[in-house]
């Protein structure tokens, strides 16, 4: 699996593409696939202001809930509406398509704190 | 990455891990959870077949000339009306009429029965069925010498039937024979956890692999795939089968677990007898219900449920449902308000989410 070099990583399995002031937040590859069948996704509703490593969501698999943490503190301006019909596109295209919340960032230093590409997957291990 | 040195294996182990399972801690044994996909294997068993290793389940053999004395004292069904090579389910209780464990029982002979027992109770079942034994019959712990493989689905006759020359289709659902897988020896008995039909296999542990690799080329082109304790787990909920530990365990009763089918008065005394008696005559108090969640969100173990805005009781098991499209569970109520059309609420992460009672099972698959 290749992870976008562009993005950058949490040691929660979160990925972080900034774009102007606002973050694109989703889960990666690794997340999706430690998690099984995803069928159901639980996001914040626009506007709900989330911290760094708070929990703001969850996935759930068939067999398990697990949360989501904020990579990244601010306000949520959009949420991936695509995911309550068809979480299943977590399983499929993490890293694009399943994106899941647009955060507008509070504290734009927090990014620096983030992975790069390589030293995530060097986290996962390999 | 291996698994820590303290979990207990079945011979398959590494069977699984060549398959790319993912392992998990269960009970203390280190089981394959998913190969493929929990929802991919369950659809494979609900349509084609599915082959699971279930060799950490346990198995305790009662012989001697009173042995039906013993399994019928320890056991809720009555195993007097078993003949030889039938088997039925049961429920193994403790004087207050809560469940040590439930329990399969298969006739081997007039004086030898076979029950096969939860994994992580084999050796409490084991200590209570020996304190109840006053017929001097040999108990025995024999889990280490069993391997056991389920194969499970619509085509499951059909692959196993390659592979033994027991006629398979004469074989009456909770029957079994003693015969051969490939030529070598297995217990087969048409039983299963899944809600479909198919065959429980039981064979010594050293050729385990062989059966089971025999097993998964024999049924390559007929749809059947290896399927792990995850996909058991949702098959098992939609079929409405109970797990101990989550719809029974010491402090429920049979009859509240709707398991009053398992429970046969008539036959004579029985460990946790009176108790159940006085549960019958003073009115229970809870009753297990089936529910469909109606609002957006998975109610699951242990989750609280509330009728009419009040605490009622909770989920002991529930999730997915993949054959349904449906996110369903089981949940203990007060018997009084456990029927069926019910408007119910169960707590998910703090907020009461719409769901409703409804019949049981929520899957029965066409004969």
């Amino acid at each position: 699996m290749t992870y976008p070099e562009n993005y950058g990583y949490t040691k929660e399995h979160e990925w972080v593409s900034v774009e102007g002031g606002v973050c694109v937040v989703g889960i990666t590859f690794h997340a999706q696939k430690e998690l099984g069948d995803i069928v159901y996704v639980d996001l914040p509703r626009p506007n709900t202001a989330v911290e760094a490593g708070k929990t703001f969501g969850s996935v759930e698999s068939v067999k398990a809930v697990s949360d989501i943490f904020a990579p990244v503190s601010g306000e949520v301006v959009e949420v991936n509406q695509a995911l309550a019909d068809a979480p299943e596109m977590l399983n499929e295209k993490p890293h694009d398509a399943a994106w899941l919340v647009k955060i507008k960032l509070s504290n734009p230093e927090e990014i620096k704190s983030l992975m790069s590409a390589a030293d995530y997957q060097s986290y996962l291990g390999g | 990455m291996s698994a820590p040195a303290e979990l207990l294996k079945t011979p398959l182990n590494s069977v699984h891990r060549e398959l790319g399972a993912r392992m998990v801690d269960f009970g203390g044994w280190d089981m394959p959870m998913q190969y493929s996909g929990i929802i991919d294997e369950h659809l494979a068993v609900r349509q084609a077949a599915g082959l699971f290793d279930v060799s950490h389940m346990g198995e305790i053999e009662v012989r001697g000339p009173q042995a039906l004395d013993l399994v019928n004292y320890i056991s809720t069904n009555n195993a007097a009306k078993l003949q030889t090579g039938q088997a039925h389910y049961a429920g193994l209780l403790y004087e207050h009429g809560g469940f040590v464990d439930d329990i399969l029982v298969h006739k081997v002979a007039g004086d030898h029965f076979f029950l096969c027992v939860n994994a992580s109770n084999q050796d409490k079942d084991y200590a209570h069925i020996r304190s109840h034994n006053r017929w001097d019959c040999t108990v025995e712990n024999a889990g280490p010498r069993y391997a056991q493989v389920a194969i499970q689905g619509p085509r499951a006759l059909e692959i196993l039937q390659k592979l033994t020359a027991t006629d398979l289709t004469a074989m009456k659902y909770y029957w079994f024979a003693d015969g051969q897988v490939s030529g070598r020896p297995a217990r087969i008995a048409r039983t299963g956890y899944t809600g479909e039909d198919g065959f429980e296999i039981y064979v010594d542990p050293s050729e385990a692999a062989d059966r089971w690799n025999e097993l998964l080329r024999a049924g390559r082109d007929l749809g059947l795939k290896p399927a792990g304790l995850g996909a058991r787990n949702t098959l098992r909920l939609e079929a409405k089968m109970a797990l101990y530990g989550h719809e029974i365990d010491a402090s429920i009763s049979p009859l509240e677990a709707d398991l009053g089918w398992i429970v046969k008065f008539d036959k004579g005394d029985f460990v946790g007898r009176a108790a159940l008696e006085n549960q019958k005559a003073a009115g229970l108090k809870r009753k297990l219900i089936g529910f469909e969640m109606r609002g957006r969100g998975i109610g699951r173990d242990g989750y609280e449920v509330h009728v009419d805005g009040v605490p009622a009781g909770w989920v002991t098991s529930g999730g997915p449902a993949p054959s349904l499209n449906k996110n369903i569970g089981l949940c203990y109520l007060p018997t009084d308000q456990a029927q069926v059309g019910r408007p119910i609420k169960i707590i998910i992460r703090n907020q009461p989410v719409e769901a409703i009672t409804v019949q049981t099972p929520f899957y029965k698959r066409s004969k």
